[in-house]
């Protein structure tokens, strides 16, 4: 824990307020959070996890309204990632993984006993750090796998593949090429592929797990003007380390940190305030870069 | 003015000069692998050789014909002599395939199960007894095999003739069941299952992390994922490790030795008491052959070393043409 003598101390060193990003915050419109006929959201009561005997993350509440996009920012290890993972049952997969608390979709709690996982999974879509398509699977395939995966029967199959290529802004790249495999397309051609497929299945939530790292700046582009199409229709959690692109697309954001100990949210707040009046010392130095 | 003139130079030789330790240790790992390769040139120098007088006085007939007789005077000069491997080789390929076909599913339903269902310590266990049982001796399951498993195998072999007797090769004329190439073929899958587990767990167990958790976050349930991202991915493998089996089954001596009838007449009517297999040939008639029948049993060897190899280079070739689809 940070010592309130080191807090004085930093808040003396504190004469340049970072303008930029509080600037691009607040030049986007905030959305009124709830506002929405996309159900009553997501919300997280007390979670906690660990990894064995080794506690990751700590008493995490958090509420993301239907239609917003939350940014969860915060240096590496501080369990943005696990937090996440918890949200649609991925943590589980690890050995030794626990966690303890609620996460309540629509206000049911996606661990009560006899809920189907594989349910949870489609309401609750995921797009990870690193593209990864189906390699044995063309491009039309990889969109659809989806509703293969989950035994979901739909009438409209070509409508639906272009509608999620569409969404995920990768349709007029890909129209002619349906049939070509995954494989071939581009870094962030793959990684916008993936966030066609997790589409395909009409989620209600879509996680994103740092889902740019790997690609160049154009590509990053495409994707947080699909991050920002995509918010009328769902809600997404974004973990990033890129506090421009948090600026950029987040209507809240939240900020982790682990301190040695398990990783806790230190601050949650409509992103321009994050970025500009940030209510704790130790947000507003990882904000204005001076450590993470 | 003059213009200068861009001179292209010659690509430039380019060398390196490795240390000596390395100099050192590419003729241990060169003089390793090219004796692998001598000693199998060599036996197949040897049984060429040593065969060479029956396969020459036999024709393509040492292949296409099926009968196997000598006869000597008293002197031990040999008389007349036919020998003709088709009984063998037809025997030999149906036990080998039977084999694969009941052992291919097995190894790999007992692969997925010990990659993506079982319980640590139950894997741990399963693992041993596996492997171990890649090493246990042949004649040891072809002695159940005679005792424990003809017995019931015949029971399965009835039902198979009754309700599937229309397929030509579970039909048969006599009711002979025992010591059928079908018994055979069963204790040899029980002996490939190991390699083939082996071979499809390893590959299994490299299906690619991301691909497996895209798969479960779209919604996939277990059956689903391994259907969408690890059998794809371990499909060569697991086809080279049948390949594997199959050459294993195809040379097995022993054990198919202790169970089945061998007559030399082809027959592919599997349930029928009736098979043939060339390494069990050759102790069969090994113990009291004459110089010259030594001679066509060392071609009948040769004979199965070649169909070893182009087995092999079959297995080599699917794996290449099926291997990049699931990567």
């Amino acid at each position: 824990m940070t010592t309130s003598h080191e807090n004085e101390k930093e808040t003396m060193d504190t004469t340049v307020k970072p303008h930029s990003l509080a600037d691009v915050a607040q030049a986007k419109s905030v959305k009124a959070p709830g506002t929405r006929a996309l159900g009553t959201g997501l919300e997280t009561r007390g979670v906690h996890a660990w990894f064995g005997k080794h506690h990751a993350l700590s008493n995490i509440s958090l509420d993301f309204a239907a239609g917003t996009v939350t940014a969860l920012i915060g240096p590496s290890g501080c369990g943005k990632s696990t937090f996440i993972r918890t949200i649609n049952r991925m943590h589980e997969f690890i050995p030794t993984a626990a966690m303890a608390g609620e996460v309540l979709l629509d206000g049911k709690d996606v661990y009560a006993p006899g809920t189907d996982v594989t349910k949870i999974r489609l309401q609750i879509g995921m797009v990870f750090q690193k593209p990864n398509p189906f390699p044995s699977m063309t491009i039309g395939e990889n969109v659809l796998s989806g509703l293969k995966l989950a035994q979901i029967k739909v009438d409209n199959k070509d409508d639906l593949l272009e509608e999620s290529l569409e969404r995920a802004g990768l349709w007029s790249e890909v129209k002619d090429r349906l049939g070509a495999h995954g494989g071939s397309l581009s870094g962030g051609q793959q990684q916008r592929l993936c966030i066609a497929r997790a589409l395909a299945v009409r989620p209600q939530v879509l996680l994103m797990d740092e889902p740019c790292s790997a690609l160049d700046p154009g590509s990053t582009l495409r994707i947080e003007e699909t991050i920002r199409h995509l918010s009328d229709t769902m809600t997404i959690i974004i973990v990033t380390h890129n506090m421009q692109q948090a600026a950029r697309v987040s209507d809240y954001t939240a900020f982790f940190l682990s301190d040695g100990g398990p990783g806790q949210m230190i601050e949650v707040a409509p992103t321009s305030e994050i970025f500009s009046r940030p209510q704790d010392q130790r947000t507003e130095n990882y904000v204005t870069g001076r450590f993470g | 003015m003059s213009v200068q003139e861009l001179v292209i130079p010659q690509p430039r030789e380019i060398t390196t000069e490795p240390r000596f330790s390395d100099k050192v240790f590419r003729g241990v790992v060169t003089t390793g692998g090219l004796s692998s390769l001598l000693l199998l040139g060599l036996i197949a120098l040897f049984l060429g050789y040593r065969g060479f007088e029956v396969l020459r006085q036999e024709g393509i007939g040492f292949i296409t014909h099926s009968d196997w007789s000598i006869s000597t005077d008293d002197a031990g000069n040999v008389i007349e002599s036919h020998f003709g491997l088709a009984a063998m080789l037809v025997g030999t390929i149906l036990c080998s395939l039977i084999a694969v076909v009941i052992a291919l599913p097995v190894s790999v339903f007992c692969a997925l199960f010990l990659n993506f269902y079982a319980p640590g310590w139950l894997k741990k266990i399963m693992v041993t007894i596996i492997d171990m049982m890649a090493a246990f001796p042949s004649i040891l399951f072809g002695i159940w095999g005679f005792l424990v498993l003809m017995p019931s195998v015949e029971y399965w072999a009835k039902l198979l003739h009754r309700y599937l007797g229309f397929i030509p090769v579970f039909n048969m004329q006599v009711p002979v069941y025992t010591r059928s190439p079908f018994v055979a073929g069963v204790v040899l899958a029980i002996m490939i299952i190991p390699i083939i587990t082996s071979v499809s767990r390893e590959i299994f167990s490299q299906a690619p992390l991301d691909r497996i958790q895209a798969a479960y976050a779209l919604g996939a349930t277990r059956w689903a994922m391994i259907k969408a991202v690890v059998i794809p991915h371990g499909r060569s493998g697991v086809i080279g490790g049948a390949m594997l089996g199959l050459g294993r089954a195809m040379g097995e001596t022993v054990a198919v030795f202790t169970v089945l009838n061998i007559v030399f007449q082809i027959n592919w009517q599997m349930l029928l008491g009736a098979g043939g297999n060339v390494a069990s040939l050759i102790i069969l008639k090994f113990g009291d052959a004459s110089p010259y029948e030594i001679k066509a049993l060392m071609a009948a060897g040769l004979v199965l070393f070649a169909l070893t190899l182009i087995v092999n280079g079959f297995a080599n070739f699917i794996v290449k043409t099926t291997g990049k689809s699931g990567r």
